[in-house]
């Protein structure tokens, strides 16, 4: 761990102006804006991460959940991953959203760690973490050790020959699925982001994640007016019961009518390098009857572009259930 | 701070426990959960540095230069350690008996060769822990680096070992109508103790202080004062508390003997705390095991022939033997029995014991083989083990000093309702979930190991136990603080029990589930002999106050010395003291080991018990969970049951660990283990925990002891992972033979 300088922020331009002092607001920024820290703490112990200057935005307020004028809900960047995921509204309406959040971590780090924490999480790739091997994320240019490496939990959709990394948030699949979006509030002033453009994919610069630019600071997320009649949920596949990722996870927001599905939006967690987005799928789905062949078929389609590695073919198996029966449970055509 | 209770009674203590299979709290309990106890890491002295090790980053090759100019320049260094600059270590004899055992023999720095992953190369000294590690990870290192092995398929480089023979397996295997021939993998598992390994070590001039995570504090000494060339008088090894072990801190490792040798050279007291990654690299391991089991038998289920061929992984430094055919011999009645083993070297860090070792693979291995063998036949997995029922042990010839496994799936079956079981595969639905049920059986050596203890009580009417054994977390305090009660007559708050320094009498190893059935004995002598020591002076001396009588006429009771026949004769036990002017009453006590022992001569010595899982599964998305656990377990008298139920329910847990999620996996590139934390090494959550039943059938084993008590530490820990491999298999149709069962294997399902 380096030594690094510690700034409590007391107002949103101060911290803004600080970090925009930074060479990047990626992989290896020197000023890093610390929430929760529940990721960047554990990377800094790591060597993975050597902030010199760490932003404290705990006192910043930004913790609020409120109606929007549409009807919608913002969710400010300070709001712990419990209390969102215990808010009334979000239960009712976005339980997607809730489902997913009591997913992930345990319950002491859901008490901590924040929105955009969460927004933010690292990967857990073993290869990233370990300063001893080669990767291209924290290191540009050092290679892939986990393409022929230890790679059963890593990514089969948004791969590149330079990382294989897998997002590993629960909550932003389920803002995939709701279609978030994400603002920012900068030294150009305040930006709103479509979830699906927030994070980048690795192509040959794995070392960068999202659209952040020094001073970027995620202020709060909005969701979309809830739609009535849809049904949504959160489906996580994992090996033990609790406190572990995803291996496949599937966030599904269904309307159904006349026996068919009207609206669909799909995304899933634990096998993209980044929350994916099933828009095929949801094509497929939309105007289709609800019954198990079209469902199949759609989740089937959902996949079809997986690329595996050397030890994640099954991923593709099981991702393709993991959406089907996050369908399924959607719709009522199974209750377990 | 060597006593493990506080002078107070714990709010809501019974006021008078019924002593001996009562249901006694841990006596240290308010201790532990109020933070108070001190465990290693917790130790702190004047003037300590802080030491943290460099592991290599090769797994195999030569060390060409190692550059510590830049951490020697860090703030708060005190100096960085490697091969050269540092005072050599010795090797130790080889062990007798149960003494002077190590299971990595070399001492670190001893030459500049890396033979696994994570090796230490050299140790960086500092003010606090966090500017150690800084200068630890400033070391530069330059390496030659070798091609290393840590290929996970094993094969024989020798010829097989044989183990145990009797008849002529092979051919009664040919001519056998059934047969079952397969092969079962179990992982290389880490022990992952909560508790992170530790030591502190002192010097004094020479005599040197280590206060270690050790569950053999006499062996630690035995090793230590060799290895760093003092006499071993002048070695002290404390261990008040041990945050767990499971077989990982029998042994010493080599960051103790670096600690101990850092201190003497910096001239101050140093701390090493072993971090998480290194605790999968340097501090041993359950080897991988490779198991073909071949059984033969008959059509009505008897068994014709066993054939056990077993290889597991070792380190290129040292032969580590994992003894997986133990319960091969004996557990069933066979008349052709062929244990074979043999070793394959990988660049690893040295395996060692692990809770249950060889026994647990072993019985993996063979409970899976019945009850594929059980399928074959259509014949029940419990009537089948009956059916093979031995009347002694086959393979000494032997009696059972104390044998109910029959006993232990009747109840078990009932509890579980077997009766109810279809066992067809995935015919059984609960909830729209299916539902499997597997059972196995298991054992477990009985064995008593030598052990001293003095038991002294003081003119308060106060006690004090002591022996250098140590409590594991499992509940030693307790049990011997329930003994001394039971022998002196003297209430449970009356009693002080003094543990983990090797200052006090000879006490055994935390290990093999030895310690209850062999320090009871020395602890009831001791306070048998210092009962009888104050009725002597009730007798004898010019002030004694029965001066004349006999001491056999005399009884203590209540904390009074009176006549048998006149008990309102009653001196207290101060005045008794006084009028003799001595400060209190002793009496040692010790017994001896079974190794080697009469009973070993006459008995075959085991516990025994049977294991049902049920475990649901949802098909479409390959969920499976373990559902309901039911363990009935016959290991003698249950001295205190609360604690024995934890330690078998503590098993189960671990053994559902073994059966879905646990696995070390090495990077063949980098040679190291991959997920060296306990984010990506998946041990079992309180989430994974079902319900779990545990009897104790409770039959007293004599031969052990005068309670008839055996350990329960490792046996509910044998079994489990073959009972719910069985479960998975009747769930899903899906035979997993090579552990941990995985989401892969199940999508087949």
């Amino acid at each position: 761990m380096e030594r690094f300088q510690y700034t409590r922020a007391r107002t949103v331009p101060e911290a803004i102006g600080i970090a925009a002092q930074s060479t990047t607001a990626q992989q290896s920024a020197p000023i890093r804006f610390v929430a929760g820290g529940t990721t960047l703490v554990d990377l800094m112990k790591l060597d993975v991460e050597r902030p010199t200057r760490l932003v404290d935005i705990n006192h910043l307020g930004l913790n609020a959940i409120e109606r929007t004028a549409d009807g919608g809900l913002k969710v400010g960047a300070l709001v712990r991953n419990s209390a969102l995921a215990q808010d009334p509204a979000v239960m009712r309406d976005y339980r997607v959203l809730s489902e997913a959040l009591l997913s992930g971590a345990s319950a002491q780090l859901r008490n901590v760690a924040t929105t955009s924490g969460n927004l933010l999480q690292r990967t857990r790739c073993m290869y990233f973490r370990n300063t001893a091997m080669a990767c291209n994320k924290r290191e540009p240019g050092s290679g892939c050790s986990a393409i022929g490496g230890e790679n059963r939990t890593l990514a089969i959709l948004g791969t590149s020959s330079q990382c294989i990394a897998t997002n590993p948030s629960d909550m932003n699949v389920a803002l995939a699925a709701l279609e978030a979006t994400v603002h920012l509030q900068g030294t150009k002033g305040t930006r709103a982001i479509a979830f699906q453009d927030f994070h980048l994919l690795p192509g040959d610069t794995p070392n960068r994640e999202t659209v952040l630019e020094p001073g970027d600071l995620v202020t709060h997320v909005t969701l979309p007016p809830p739609r009535s009649g849809t049904t949504s949920r959160y489906l996580k596949l994992r090996d033990r019961a609790s406190y572990e990722f995803a291996l496949a996870s599937a966030a599904v927001v269904v309307e159904v009518a006349g026996g068919r599905f009207r609206y669909v939006r799909l995304a899933m967690g634990g096998i993209g390098t980044k929350p994916w987005r099933m828009t095929a799928a949801e094509q497929a789905l939309t105007g289709a009857p609800v019954d198990e062949a079209t469902i199949r078929q759609a989740a089937t389609l959902a996949l079809r572009d997986a690329r595996p590695q050397s030890q994640n073919g099954f991923k593709v198996e099981l991702a393709t259930r993991c959406l089907a029966h996050a369908l399924r449970l959607a719709t009522g055509m199974a209750s377990v | 701070m060597s006593r493990a209770r506080e002078s107070s009674r714990a709010p809501g203590a019974p006021e008078a426990p019924k002593v001996i299979g009562g249901k006694l709290p841990r006596i240290d309990g308010p201790l532990k959960v109020s933070g108070r106890a001190v465990y290693t890491s917790d130790v702190s002295l004047d003037g300590m540095l802080y030491a943290v090790p460099v592991p290599s980053t090769i797994a195999s090759g030569r060390i060409v230069s190692i550059d510590a100019a830049a951490a020697r320049k860090l703030a708060g260094v005190r100096a960085v350690y490697y091969r050269g600059n540092l005072r050599p270590f010795f090797r130790s004899a080889p062990p007798q008996g149960f003494s002077g055992l190590i299971d990595e023999k070399r001492p670190p720095f001893e030459d500049d060769v890396v033979r696994y992953y994570g090796q230490y190369v050299a140790v960086a000294v500092a003010q606090t822990m966090e500017q150690a590690k800084a200068a630890a990870d400033a070391v530069r290192v330059r390496y030659a680096a070798d091609a290393h092995n840590v290929e996970p398929h094993l094969a024989t480089e020798k010829p097989f070992r044989t183990e145990s023979e009797r008849g002529n397996a092979d051919a009664a295997f040919q001519s056998a109508p059934v047969k079952i021939d397969q092969t079962y993998v179990t992982p290389t598992e880490v022990h992952n103790p909560i508790e992170l390994h530790a030591t502190v070590a002192a010097w004094e001039g020479d005599r040197v202080t280590l206060y270690e995570t050790s569950q053999a504090i006499m062996n630690h000494r035995e090793v230590l004062y060799q290895m760093l060339g003092v006499p071993k008088e002048n070695v002290r090894v404390v261990s008040h508390f041990l945050g767990s072990g499971f077989g990982g801190k029998l042994w010493p490792w080599t960051h103790s003997i670096l600690a101990a040798g850092v201190a003497r050279e910096v001239g101050a007291p140093v701390k090493l705390v072993v971090s998480r990654q290194s605790m999968f690299q340097t501090v041993g391991h359950r080897p991988r095991t490779q198991q073909r089991f071949r059984i033969g038998a008959g059509h009505d289920g008897k068994l014709l022939s066993l054939h056990h061929e077993y290889l597991n992984q070792t380190s290129i430094l040292d032969d580590y033997g994992e003894d997986c055919g133990e319960a091969t011999p004996f557990m069933y009645s066979v008349p052709n029995v062929r244990v074979i083993s043999a070793l394959a070297h990988r660049n690893i860090g040295t395996p060692t014991a692990m809770r249950g070792p060889g026994a647990v693979p072993g019985l993996f291995a063979m409970e899976s083989a019945m009850d594929e063998l059980a399928i074959a036949l259509n014949i029940d997995p419990i009537e089948l083990r009956r059916r093979n029922e031995p009347q002694q042990d086959e393979s000494s010839k032997l009696p059972f000093s104390s044998r109910h496994l029959v006993e232990c799936m009747q109840v078990g079956a009932e509890k579980f309702g077997w009766a109810r079981r279809d066992a067809r595969v995935g015919a059984m639905k609960r909830d729209g979930l299916t539902i499997g049920w597997g059972m196995a059986a298991c054992s477990w050596g009985a064995m008593r190991s030598d052990a001293q203890a003095s038991v002294e009580i003081a003119r308060d009417g106060t006690v004090t136990v002591t022996t250098a054994t140590q409590d594991v977390g499992t509940g030693t305090y307790t049990v011997l603080a329930l003994v001394a009660a039971e022998a002196t007559g003297i209430s449970l708050d009356k009693i002080d029990v003094r543990l983990g320094d090797t200052s006090l009498p000879p006490g055994p190893i935390s290990g093999g589930s030895w310690v209850t059935a062999s320090v009871i004995p020395a602890v009831s002598n001791a306070a048998r002999v210092a009962v009888r020591s104050l009725l002597t002076m009730s007798t004898t001396g010019p002030n004694a106050p029965f001066a004349g009588a006999k001491f056999e006429d005399l009884q203590f009771a209540n904390g009074r010395v009176s006549r048998k026949r006149d008990p309102s004769t009653g001196v207290p036990i101060g005045e008794v003291l006084a009028r003799a002017n001595a400060r209190a009453a002793v009496g040692d006590g010790q017994s001896s080991t079974t190794l080697g022992g009469e009973e070993s001569k006459k008995y075959s010595l085991h516990s025994y018990g049977a294991q049902f899982a049920e475990v649901s599964w949802q098909p479409e998305t390959a969920r499976l969970r373990v559902s309901r656990f039911v363990s009935v377990i016959d290991a003698g008298r249950m001295l205190n049951p609360k604690p024995a139920r934890n330690q078998i329910e503590g098993a189960v847990v671990m053994g559902i660990g073994m059966a879905l999620f646990e696995e070390a996996r090495y990077d063949k590139r980098y040679g190291a283990p991959i997920n060296s934390n306990l984010a990506d090494y998946i041990v079992s959550t309180n989430a994974d925990a079902p319900p779990i039943d545990v009897t104790f059938l409770d039959h007293p084993d004599p031969v052990l002891n005068e309670f008839g008590a055996r350990g329960v530490g490792e046996i509910g820990l044998a079994g489990t992972a073959a009972a719910i491999t069985a479960a998975v298999y009747h769930a899903t149709g899906v035979r997993v033979r090579e552990l941990p069962v995985r989401i892969e294997d199940l999508l087949r399902g």
